[in-house]
């Protein structure tokens, strides 16, 4: 017997598992007086995982709403949806648009890695769909413990084969992301997947029901009891490994598993079906299910509309017909999609699902009223205002302080640790540096993942940025990259999440194309914690400023707190997805030397800055110091000049110089096609010159006689340029230092990950 | 030589898309009304008696290898025939 809203009001006093469920007393006291009773089963369900910290951004949104004072457009158009949305759509030209979002998934990647990742793949893939978008690429940017750790060996198998698996048998090419493994991300792997989506301007939709009379469908798998609290209970709280990640106090017949199992072709057959009800111009308002299942997705389209909702939750389609309400609204299945639809065009809808063999069914309608009612066997069980629900949350102002212990670590520098001296230290610390984790080849992982399929990819990892062609008769194509630096943010997260934005627009920018956009996922500890606390408004600050003074829009993203164990919080780590424009994909620059006897020169200006770089790391097992220094007009000015020169063909190759500093770029430029280099760093000290992590600098290769061009470009830009040698050979030699083969460098870094994994049993 | 069964099954509540790929083959073939959900057997050979003590160790063994018992139960009975 469900609980309805005629018994709830009967039985005012009846105590409520509200704690159970992830409440607070006084979120609980504030939802009794919205409703002027005590909430059903059913409501305390919908409010308990709709204000849940993963879902309402309770902690998060004082300070995201920073983020809407950046400029709605970008460098090539309009912002056609941002923040809010399910995703940011821009206007890219030619009569296109683009979306793109990154989302994570890391509480359920570590309690279950396969489906962990590949459902978020499945969500993020949804997210994009929903905008109206054909799903074209994703990447995917995770975080692990350390390489040599036993859990390290269970969790990277199963996510990477997870995000494999889900993305290759949607056909959806993963053409980037990164690698990371970092002692904080033991217990807490971090699994960001972005996903980008094209879309004709006029195909753009929205997620808001109107309209009073139109329909509500569900379409898509069959609701069950998998993943339920999800949202609430894995994703918003201080996470105990120990536990399976239950949602108690439903008093359900069963402890319910809080991960959910993913089903691609499903997936597939759902994309396919939903661009053609768009195609058919058939659907007024379109929702993904995602966190939260059907409590989201009916109270926020309720929501954003201009009129209130009708649901008969016996019309949704079950694979458990033990159910109760409150499971069925808080269910997280994969695989299904909402829509609002006018009525003549519902048989036309119902025609396509059925031709796709997707499971549509009408469960309610739009009504005049500005309430949601749900119905359970014929009587109300749920009756409330959806904005409560939805957008009204809860919003906190968590306090915030910076640490006391951050002066101390920025105090503790790198100047006191021992640097190699001689060619054959610098030599020695050259192989131990591209055989470590965080430095060496990823194929093992990358290899994973179809980069090719629809046709359409033309620069994938291990390049700076994916590329895609969108137009295949103009050459129209974005690129994107992801860049998050833990370790940069640790030591000073305003400046380590500008460090992050400014390597993901510099990646893009070497790729040839016009940076305009970012999308961010903001992994934190717990915010309940003013140290963590104090990093997020950091980091949000320093995007916003970021992004101003670059001139670019944040389109969206995720905040993902309680990334912690036990008390140790992870590193912060801003992941920055940075979207480009190119007019004409065929005019991209790759990282790898092309041929011999080209002129390498090296862009922007190199200090003395190896703190918190991999080599403070791998060599002194170090973090302190401050982060390098950030000049964003450089940055900016810096990404003319490679678009530009791109645009003009000038450049053979263009790699960025990030982690490792330029020897780390110099081979992977040789390695990528066994070109080598052979280059002069003239009287600067040579470990500077090589390892430190001075940021604004890209290493290019170039014809000989376009030599003048480049200069005259750089001056123009007003961006230092040095000569530093000529390409050729199969060695990497360093004047005056050093020679090392390339194959002696290519053995050393191809080694550690295919060496950990077999030392697994993987 | 004894035999010990370990029966692998989905959860109940997780969705099981091997399972359900099954069933619609099975509709398009004709067979009607048949519902499946697709698991997977362990045959185990065990050598000498099979003791409680020897039925909880497979157990344990199921338990950290043979099942993913985030998503999977399993049942560990001695094969009788």
């Amino acid at each position: 017997m469900a609980d309805t809203v005629k018994n709830a009001a009967r039985t005012l006093d009846q105590p409520q598992p509200w704690a159970e469920l992830g409440l607070k007393e006084d979120e609980y006291l504030r939802i009794r007086d919205i409703l002027g009773r005590r909430p059903t089963a059913a409501e305390l369900a919908m409010y308990s995982v709709m204000w849940s910290e993963h879902c309402s951004y309770k902690s998060s949104k004082v300070h995201l709403r920073k983020f809407g004072e950046l400029t709605q457009e970008t460098p090539v158009g309009k912002m056609l949806a941002g923040i809010g949305e399910n995703a940011g759509v821009i206007d890219v030209g030619q009569g296109y648009a683009v979306t793109f979002k990154v989302e994570s998934h890391n509480h359920p990647s570590y309690v279950e890695p396969y489906q962990g990742a590949a459902t978020g793949v499945g969500g993020i893939v949804r997210d994009i769909l929903a905008m109206g978008a054909r799903p074209v690429a994703v990447l995917d940017p995770l975080r692990f413990g350390p390489l040599d750790a036993p859990d390290t060996a269970r969790v990277l198998p199963g996510v990477v084969a997870g995000v494999g698996g889900y993305g290759n048998c949607l056909g959806l090419p993963n053409v980037g992301g990164e690698v990371v493994f970092d002692p904080s991300y033991a217990g807490n792997p971090l699994v960001n997947a972005l996903c980008v989506g094209v879309l004709r301007h006029e195909d753009l939709h929205l997620a808001k029901a109107t309209g009073a009379g139109n329909l509500v469908i569900l379409y898509g798998a069959a609701t069950g009891g998998d993943g339920i609290g999800g949202v609430s209970v894995l994703a918003s709280e201080t996470f105990d490994a120990a536990s399976d990640g239950s949602a108690s106090g439903l008093g359900g017949p069963a402890k319910r598993p809080s991960v959910q199992v993913g089903d691609p072709f499903m997936e597939k057959l759902l994309i396919e079906c939903t661009l053609e009800i768009f195609a058919a111009r058939i659907v007024s308002g379109i929702q993904d299910l995602g966190g939260a299942g059907l409590s989201c997705a009916t109270s926020e389209l309720a929501s954003a509309g201009d009129g209130g909702m009708h649901v008969n939750l016996d019309q949704v389609p079950l694979r458990d017909s033990t159910l109760s309400p409150e499971e069925i609204l808080m269910s997280e299945s994969q695989e299904r999609m909402m829509a609002v639809v006018e009525p003549e065009h519902v048989e036309q809808f119902l025609r396509i699902c059925a031709k796709w063999d997707v499971l549509a069914t009408v469960i309610g309608e739009v009504t005049d009223g500005d309430r949601l009612t749900i119905d359970w066997h014929g009587e109300t069980v749920v009756d409330v205002p959806p904005r409560t629900v939805a957008h009204d949350g809860p919003v906190y102002q968590r306090p915030y302080a910076r640490p006391a212990r951050q002066d101390r670590i920025q105090a503790d520098g790198v100047d006191v640790l021992p640097r190699p001296v001689g060619g054959e230290e610098l030599a020695a610390t050259v192989l131990r540096l591209v055989a470590s984790p965080n430095l060496c080849d990823k194929s093992w992982v990358t290899d994973q993942y179809d980069r090719y399929v629809r046709g359409n990819s033309v620069l994938a990892q291990p390049e700076d940025a994916g590329m895609l062609r969108i137009d295949p008769d103009t050459g129209l194509g974005v690129a994107v990259s992801t860049d998050g630096n833990g370790r940069f943010a640790y030591l000073d997260p305003y400046a380590g999440a500008q460090l992050s934005l400014a390597e993901a627009y510099r990646n893009v920018a070497v790729s040839g194309a016009q940076p305009v956009a970012i999308t961010d996922c903001l992994n934190f500890g717990s915010p309940e914690d003013p140290d963590v606390m104090w990093q997020f408004s950091e980091t949000v600050e320093g995007l916003v400023g970021g992004c101003r003074e670059l001139g670019i829009p944040v389109t969206g993203g995720n905040v993902s707190f309680y990334n912690q164990t036990g008390e140790t919080a992870i590193l912060p780590t801003p992941v920055v997805g940075v979207l480009g424009v190119i007019d004409d994909v065929s005019h991209r620059t790759s990282v790898g030397f092309r041929r011999a006897g080209e002129e390498v020169f090296l862009l922007g200006d190199t200090r003395d800055e190896l703190a918190g770089s991999v080599w403070a790391d791998v060599v002194h097992a170090h973090l302190g110091g401050r982060p390098p220094v950030l000049d964003l007009d450089h940055e900016r000015r810096l990404a003319e000049l490679l678009v530009r020169g791109a645009g003009r063909g000038l450049f053979s190759s263009a790699h960025d110089l990030a982690d490792g500093g330029l020897i780390q770029a110099l081979v992977e430029a040789s390695l990528r096609h066994g070109v080598g280099v052979r280059v002069d760093l003239g009287v600067a000290d040579p470990f500077v010159a090589l390892f430190s992590e001075s940021t604004g600098r890209v290493v290019v290769s170039l014809p000989a006689d376009r030599v003048p061009e480049l200069i005259e470009l750089a001056e123009a830009a007003r961006v230092p340029v040095r000569r530093l040698g000529v390409t050729g050979d199969d060695v990497l030699e360093v004047e005056g230092q050093f020679t090392l083969p390339l194959s002696e460098i290519r053995a050393a870094w191809q080694a550690p990950i295919p060496a950990a994994m077999a030392a697994a049993g993987h | 030589m004894a035999r010990v069964v370990v029966d692998v099954m989905p959860k109940p509540e997780i969705l099981d898309p091997q399972g359900k790929a099954v069933t619609g083959a099975l509709d398009r073939l004709g067979f009607s009304g048949l519902t499946v959900r697709q698991g997977k057997r362990f045959e185990v050979e065990v050598d000498g008696e099979v003791t409680a003590a020897r039925l909880a160790e497979i157990r344990d063994a199921a338990e950290k290898l043979l099942a993913n018992t985030v998503i999977e139960t399993f049942d560990v009975r001695l094969d009788q025939a």
